[in-house]
């Protein structure tokens, strides 16, 4: 890449709560360091600037896109495969691209029972007709078109190759900037990297880490914290031996334990996996982890869909 | 026939598009406003732990989620039959401020001002934060850009995240008690940020009600609905963010009926649109009689004007000397005039404000006592006033605190009724034989971010602003004109 030359970066949304663009904002006066080192070709929370536009582009003509959300529906999936042809550099951005994070938990169901919750079993929805929404539907004035809703949920390398994850619920605000640094001068990691910090969030936290052992496992309402002792010493699970940290323990310095937004620790394939095993050492009876109420939801609140498990199988 | 499709417009909690249609003569048909997206988080709660729903729910939106962290922590407290302490219930109001702060200002100086303080005729490259900086000078840029962030700090002091809150995921509790010296630097900025709500009102004052056309555009046809309005209020019939019950008021500004959370269901009803994922909410006594507006119709509005449209007043004296002003101003309440939405959100920024202040030099503000023991699981019913409108949590819990059933209403739901009758009503206005301009354009949007339907990335300050495209189809479906913005 010339020196002399912007770059084009591109920000993309998929099935995303808008907290990772919101982690972008809050760079505050630093965006515009970016500005000045990049073009941005395409952003449609903040640009007019439309899919067919993206779609008249040359091939690999977009130097960095940052990707976030996960892939729920058909015109996400077609977002990003158009946005991976389009891109040089493709980065899945915050926990959803990277691992599913909540919206995964969607694959503890399929589509027919999501729907059925939503648009006829809530106590507030009045559905006499059996009406669900429909990918087409002709009203009396023509025609109206929706993306279709799949069974899974998808991550975004599940979908198409990705050069750099920067993981996090959303990511925390600091490892954005560092990023995108590291992206404007040039110096990035090999292929496959994760951005955000190659240590445990267990190493960032300020709570005291003596003789780990759990007999009995508690909830966060159940004890009396002394604001100082290690979670998981009280009987609480926290979810930082097992995720990856960068957040400065945002969560334990406010007194509550870390459920896991940051991914999968450092060299971790499986957080959930990893988490029940560093619970399972520390146990002083395999009995305890039968006391885990929810373990999916619990171990695998961010990442089911980049799991092992990655679903359930739903039969007819 | 002709159809007209907006695609897409900006961030409603996701995704939006509009579809309008128009007839032989090139007049508007109809128009549809469409939400191309569901992510189903009333099936996936099921089954997890309570105390996690305020954690997930909160990723329904990551430009609200302090209001779903609280609209799901006081659904918790009621489903564990608990009170927080009083020093807790301020902390999370506290916190509540420090959202509404950020939020309103994101709004007024971002999305929804640029219109009237640059002009809603303003060529489009200057209708954005930087066109209101160049108006009103760099350094009013640097003060906006600065009680945004106060607003996210606040937050992110009590929250321990700015987006993504955790405090109050206890049943009964907070987190945590404050020490003093982050007290004082909450109250520092609190204080900045009242000095700042005033201006803004001022602002407003000089640039748009001084402006003969620009209040004459505010009362105009295309952009008044009369519909029924919703808000939480105190005990006095006071607008409160936090706490309270929920006031309906009717079209001509009579009490239709007040509730409290655990009574919804007998008050709102939502229908299933085969077009779009989102359902449309209406309130049941009336019933549901398509997009029209009136008495006879269910359709009711939230958000700031339908707050206080649903209130008696404010409970702090310089937002209730706004609020007076701004009825007189407008002939009277209920004021029905969608673009007034603005206006009564400067108002709202100035409750804020002044609340928080209260809150943060109360002497319990400190107090280490932030937990009182949750009862039994069972049932329970959480409503706060996201920035929005009013968002309901319901959870049903089983006897191991596991979710069992969960539904939600979400702020921005409650208005979609309304915002496609003012998009269709503003087209019907200005649309005429097929003729769509950029101006145009410019004013039906401005009919739907009154609502402020949560885009909030549109901060980004070197652009600032919504993309918009129309096209225009003959019968054939040929494209015939598309106008960008
Ligand atoms: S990763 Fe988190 S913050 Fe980002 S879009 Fe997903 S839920 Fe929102
Ligand atoms: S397990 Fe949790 S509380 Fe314990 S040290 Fe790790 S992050 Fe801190
Ligand atoms: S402590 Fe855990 S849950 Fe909290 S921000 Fe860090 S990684 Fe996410």
């Amino acid at each position: 890449m010339e020196k002399t030359q912007k770059l084009k970066f591109a920000f993309y949304w998929a099935a995303s709560c808008g907290g990772c663009e919101i982690a972008v904002l809050d760079i505050n006066e630093k965006i515009l360091d970016v500005i000045a080192k990049a073009d941005i070709v395409f952003w449609p929370v903040a640009m007019d600037i439309k899919y067919k536009d993206v779609e008249a582009m040359p091939d690999k003509s977009i130097d960095v896109c940052f990707f976030n959300g996960a892939i729920r529906n058909s015109e996400q999936e077609y977002m990003a495969k158009l946005l991976r042809q389009k891109s040089k550099i493709l980065v899945a951005f915050g926990s959803c691209a990277c691992d599913g994070s909540v919206v995964g938990l969607g694959n503890l169901w399929n589509r027919e029972k999501i729907f059925e919750r939503a648009y006829f079993e809530t106590p507030s929805t009045r559905n006499p007709e059996g009406v669900t929404p429909q990918t087409s539907f002709k009203v009396p004035q023509g025609e109206l078109e929706l993306p279709e809703f799949y069974d899974t949920v998808k991550t975004l390398a599940q979908t198409v190759d990705v050069d750099y994850f920067i993981s996090g619920c959303p990511p925390p605000v600091p490892r954005v900037t560092d990023a995108l640094e590291a992206i404007l001068s040039g110096k990035l990691p090999p292929k496959g990297a994760n951005l955000l910090f190659n240590k445990s969030v267990c190493d960032e936290c300020p709570r005291e880490k003596k003789d780990r052992k759990i007999t009995q496992v508690k909830r966060i309402y159940e004890i009396e914290d002394d604001f100082k002792t290690c979670f998981l010493e009280q009987g609480v699970i926290c979810m930082g031996p097992a995720t990856r940290g960068g957040c400065s323990a945002q969560c334990l310095k406010a007194n509550i334990p870390c459920t896991g937004c940051g991914g999968p620790a450092p060299r971790v394939a499986d957080q959930g996996a990893a988490m029940i095993s560093a619970f399972a050492s520390i146990a002083t009876d395999p009995k305890v982890i039968q006391q885990v109420v929810d373990p999916v939801g619990t171990f695998y609140k961010y990442s089911l869909a980049n799991s092992l498990l990655r679903r359930r199988v739903m039969r007819p | 026939m002709k159809e007209i499709v907006i695609n897409p417009i900006t961030r409603l909690e996701g995704h939006g598009k509009i579809t309008i249609f128009l007839n032989e003569e090139g007049d508007v048909d109809e128009a549809y406003f469409q939400v191309p997206e569901l992510r189903g988080f009333e099936k996936f709660c099921e089954g997890r732990r309570a105390e996690d729903l305020p954690i997930i729910t909160p990723r329904i939106c990551g430009v609200c989620p302090v209001a779903h962290h609280m609209a799901s922590a006081k659904a918790l407290d009621a489903a564990f039959n608990v009170e927080p302490p009083e020093p807790a219930k301020k902390l999370r109001e506290l916190m509540y401020c420090g959202y509404y702060l950020y939020d309103h200002t994101l709004h007024f100086y971002y999305l929804g001002g640029p219109d009237f303080v640059v002009g809603p005729d303003a060529p489009p490259e200057k209708r954005n934060v930087l066109g209101v900086i160049e108006k009103a000078g760099l350094e009013i840029g640097k003060e906006v850009i600065k009680h945004r962030a106060y607003g996210q700090k606040i937050t992110e002091i009590l929250g321990g995240k700015a987006t993504h809150p955790v405090s109050a995921c206890i049943p009964g509790g907070f987190a945590r008690p404050i020490s003093e010296e982050e007290r004082r630097e909450i109250e520092r900025m609190v204080r900045s940020c009242l000095e700042f709500a005033k201006f803004s009102l001022k602002l407003f004052d000089d640039i748009v009600l001084k402006n003969t056309t620009y209040v004459d555009l505010i009362k105009s046809e295309a952009y008044t609905l009369k519909t029924y309005y919703m808000g939480l209020v105190d005990k006095n019939n006071k607008v409160n963010f936090y706490d309270g019950n929920v006031r309906v008021v009717d079209p001509n500004g009579c009490e239709f009926v007040k509730f409290s959370p655990r009574e919804y269901l007998d008050v709102i009803e939502e229908r299933v649109e085969p077009w779009t994922y989102v359902k449309l909410p209406y309130l049941k006594k009336v019933g549901w009689k398509g997009f029209v507006d009136g008495a006879e119709n269910g359709v009711y509005r939230v958000g700031p004007l339908g707050r206080l449209n649903a209130a008696d007043g404010m409970a702090t004296p310089l937002a209730q000397a706004e609020y007076e002003r701004m009825y007189s101003t407008l002939g009277g309440k209920p004021v029905h005039n969608t673009l007034a939405y603005h206006w009564a959100r400067l108002i709202e920024l100035l409750y804020a404000a002044e609340r928080a202040l209260e809150l943060v030099t109360d002497p319990e503000i400190t107090s280490k006592n932030v937990r009182n023991k949750p009862g039994k699981p069972g049932e329970g019913v959480g409503i706060v006033e996201a920035a929005r409108g009013t968002l309901i949590h319901h959870y049903q819990l089983d006897e191991n605190a596991l979710a069992k059933k969960v539904n939600l209403i979400v702020a921005t739901t409650h208005n979609v009724p309304g915002i496609c009758m003012s998009i269709r009503d503003a087209a019907k206005g200005l649309i005429k034989k097929g003729k769509v301009t950029d101006g145009i354009l410019n004013m039906i949007e401005m009919a739907f971010r009154a609502y402020d339907p949560c885009f909030a990335c549109a901060t980004h300050f070197a652009v600032g602003q919504m993309p918009l495209e129309v096209e225009i189809y003959d019968s054939e479906k040929r494209l015939i004109q598309r106008i960008k913005r």
